[in-house]
């Protein structure tokens, strides 16, 4: 009766490496071990550092007051408001670039995205160079050339004086565009235009609900309404009509020259326009990219057996390609809105006030409060961008192709 | 047979195609006019192309390139470029305030770069590789002058920290963990007690000395090239090991660089920049102050090497998991299969968005300008604010942007031909 004698594995130091088992644990404590030294090492750079000037981290200078201008601003904001308020009018602008950016830059993009892959070879060469182009000249030239181009060669208010004025107002006398910025016509809200907005929302509740029953028609028997011609009616024609209706309730606010400079209109400076356009054309060129191969990215027996079918070119790029292009489109669209969102912070170049103009700028230089001004404006576009990566994140999770 | 009253012979001759169908009206009517939509975007866009070209051609061909101000130039046409400016300017556009007697040592850079990345570009050349590998020194020294045995002293250090770890290994027969250890502790001891002499000793012996130039001295394309290229060499491996990082088993090491990554890219380059002005002194021991053009190639290349990491993500992610498990069933270790099998398909996957990483690292130089280095763009600026040429805007900028065009847009061709050439499918 012999008994097999297991042999003891002792302990050794070279195991912590060389085992599989311990190795995992290893590596991952001494990567913890750098990991806190490092970020121990900085913060106590920073606390002695913050001892050698004399300073403290301390975020109270949100709440004094801010004596700077902004010149374009969303909410009432006076030099006698407090810091805190000059950043939320910065973070107001950057939103108002960033939003309006995005959308400008979808529509050029899908246009120049569809452009691209038409069968006409001159307007496929034409968006060919518009991608090119734009995708490799950086974004500060463009905000800066196109902020030039908005100057120089737009006359001055005073060119629209006279009889027989050297320059003249587009679109029927309503807008003018100047070296220093364009004025609009303000809308003027008169008595009973909250009917009118009333009557706007209830018609907009009205075509939703109409294209709802329209799709369970056509799901339930077949039938198929002209769905776009009938929400386009109910979209305008109550509105219209209670224009009418209601007297005209609101009415347009017209700019007129005064001095040397336009009155009354909503009043849009060069840098805002500018920065808005050159950031939506640049990302427009890499959206064109995106459609382009998203569409390409759908196989072509998809069309084929979409026209065997019988379909319209028109309805098989409605109903067959873009919705399944979009599944590939979407997620990198997303992350080019955010790229467009953290460039606006390139507003500087051309003197617009954003919120690294604000906070970043000219509240960092008056308080000298670099660490804390630097964090909550880190903060800022950390909780944009982790905003939309949780909006990207549901899309592909709710987008996938179930059952794979 | 004899109903058939005639039958040819010979056969005709093949009459040409009707004219509409012959090859240039037949490409121009399948291509620009099929239909009324395409007829109609046709003649718009020509009429656009013609807007275009109508004021830009005359406006640059009949370009002024030697006068010697802007009011000169107005005088002899006010309707044409300006191109003067860029003749009056060209030196600062491309080397910033670098002396211009020392002109030879970033044009000599320059070209030895093109020798350094021959090896990774060509295959051919690879054995040169070695060459790569001593370039950034030598770039370093060239650049910014100085006497050589620093930098030479790093090499050694390098190089002898290398022949301990093999000696401790091969020849001592320690494991590979120890010898890394020894082979760390000698390169830190060598720092401590060998460099400072040997430095001293060599500078007394044989002292090999270029002129010291200041940092902010360099500017315009220079500047840009500088910044750019040793960003996008530092960010590449660390993007690689990021994103290993990131795919990694190891819980502690992944939550460290998924918050690394989603931090950088989170946040805007000029944010990144500005800490690299004003905050790194915060950091860093009370005292020091390092190089501003070192700071901001450190901020840029941890900022692309962010995005690099998630472009080399997807490749990984792309890859079928069946590639790691015969790499493992074939007995390879972790490090050898990421060498041999995983990374260069992943890599080869993820070029085109690799490269765009580059180009947009590349673009993204002109925001140093922001902090008031001078690269390219901040010198138009700097070059306006001069009363000769104050009024300037599209001669400056329509050279620079050229410049960028063609370095990107050769880049991203380049990454064209290169997918091109390591395409192995059918597809």
């Amino acid at each position: 009766m012999s008994s097999v004698k297991l042999p003891v594995e002792k302990f050794r130091l070279g195991m912590l490496l060389g085992d599989t088992r311990y190795r995992s644990t290893t590596v991952q404590v001494i990567a913890f071990i750098i990991f806190v030294s490092v970020v121990f090492w900085l913060v106590d750079n920073t606390v002695k550092n913050l001892a050698l000037l004399g300073k403290d981290v301390d975020f109270s200078y949100l709440w004094m007051r801010a004596g700077y201008d902004i010149n374009q601003r969303l909410i009432p904001y006076t030099n006698d408001s407090t810091h805190g308020r000059a950043a939320l009018v910065g973070i107001l602008n950057t939103l108002l670039v960033a939003f309006i950016g995005c959308i400008i830059a979808t529509i050029i993009g899908v246009f120049v995205g569809i452009l691209r892959l038409s069968k006409n070879w001159i307007v496929a060469k034409l968006m060919s160079v518009y991608i090119e182009g734009f995708r490799n000249i950086p974004i500060l030239l463009w905000i800066v050339m196109i902020f030039a181009l908005l100057t120089e060669f737009t006359p001055a208010p005073r060119a629209f004086k006279g009889a027989d004025p050297e320059a003249s107002m587009i679109f029927f006398q309503s807008t003018a565009v100047t070296n220093r910025g364009a004025y609009f016509p303000s809308p003027v809200w008169g008595d009973g235009s909250v009917y009118l907005i009333l009557i706007f929302i209830l018609s907009l509740a009205a075509m939703f609900l109409f294209r709802r029953y329209a799709k369970n028609l056509q799901e339930e028997t077949g039938k198929n309404l002209p769905k776009f011609w009938i929400s386009l009616a109910i979209f305008f024609i109550p509105s219209i009509l209670f224009y009418f209706i209601l007297g005209g309730p609101v009415s347009l606010e017209y700019p007129y020259l005064k001095g040397f400079n336009f009155k009354d209109g909503i009043y849009v400076r060069n840098s805002f326009i500018a920065l808005t356009l050159a950031l939506s054309l640049y990302t427009s060129a890499f959206i064109g990219e995106i459609v382009r191969s998203g569409i390409l990215a759908i196989s072509k027996g998809q069309t084929e057996a979409a026209s065997s079918l019988g379909l319209r070119p028109s309805r098989i790029m409605n109903l067959i390609i873009l919705p399944q292009a979009l599944r590939v489109i979407v997620p990198p669209m997303i992350s080019n809105y955010l790229n467009l969102t953290k460039n606006s912070s390139l507003a500087i170049a051309v003197g617009y006030m954003d919120v690294r103009g604000t906070l970043g700028g000219i509240t960092l230089n008056q308080t000298g409060r670099e660490l804390e001004s630097m964090l909550l404006l880190m903060g800022f576009y950390l909780c944009v961008s982790l905003c939309v990566s949780a909006i990207i994140n549901y899309f592909n999770r709710s987008f996938q192709i179930k059952g794979l | 047979m004899s109903n058939i009253s005639f039958v040819r012979e010979k056969e005709i001759p093949q009459s040409p195609p009707p004219i509409t169908e012959s090859n240039a009206i037949r490409w121009v009517r399948q291509n620009l006019f099929s239909g009324w939509l395409n007829s109609l975007l046709t003649i718009l866009s020509v009429y656009f192309i013609y807007v275009c070209l109508r004021d830009f051609i005359p406006w640059a061909y009949g370009g002024i390139w030697t006068a010697n101000s802007i009011r000169e130039c107005l005088d002899i046409n006010p309707d044409v470029a300006c191109f003067s400016v860029i003749g009056a300017r060209w030196r600062q556009l491309l080397f910033g305030f670098y002396p211009t007697e020392e002109y030879w040592r970033p044009i000599l850079t320059f070209v030895l770069l093109f020798i350094s990345i021959a090896p990774v570009l060509i295959p051919r050349f690879a054995r040169f590789f070695w060459f790569s590998l001593i370039y950034p020194g030598i770039a370093v020294w060239l650049l910014w002058g100085g006497s050589i045995w620093p930098v030479f002293s790093i090499y050694l250090a390098i190089s002898l920290t290398g022949l301990v770890f093999f000696l401790a290994k091969n020849k001592f027969k320690l494991s590979s963990g120890f010898s890394f250890t020894a082979a760390i502790l000698f390169f830190f001891l060598y720092f401590i007690f060998i460099a400072g002499p040997f430095i001293a000793l060599f500078k007394y012996i044989l002292p090999i000395n270029l002129v010291l130039i200041e940092s902010l001295q360099f500017g315009g394309f220079l500047l840009s090239m500088i910044v750019g290229f040793s960003g996008i060499a530092a960010s590449f491996p660390i993007g690689i090991l990021l994103a290993l990082g990131r795919q990694s088993d190891l819980p502690l090491v992944k939550m460290i660089c998924v918050g690394f990554i989603e931090f950088i890219r989170g946040v805007p380059l000029i944010t990144l920049l500005f800490v690299a002005s004003v905050l790194l002194n915060y950091f860093l021991p009370p005292g020091t102050s390092f190089d501003i053009i070192i700071r901001v190639i450190i901020m840029v290349t941890i900022f692309s090497a962010a995005y690099m990491a998630e472009v080399i993500r997807g490749g990984l992610a792309a890859l079928p998991v069946g590639q790691h498990e015969a790499s493992a069933a074939l007995g390879l270790s972790y490090w050898q299969s990421q060498r041999l099998i995983i990374m260069p398909q992943a890599l080869k996957i993820s070029i085109p968005g690799i490269v765009n990483t580059f180009i947009g690292l590349f673009k993204d130089t002109t925001l140093v300008s922001i902090i008031s280095l001078l690269d390219p763009v901040g010198l138009a600026s700097l070059i306006r604010a001069d009363q000769k040429w104050n009024g300037i805007y599209w001669e400056l900028y329509v050279a620079i942007g050229l410049m960028f065009f063609i370095c990107c847009f050769g880049m991203s061709q380049y990454s064209q031909y290169l997918e091109r050439k390591l395409k192995t499918d059918n597809s």
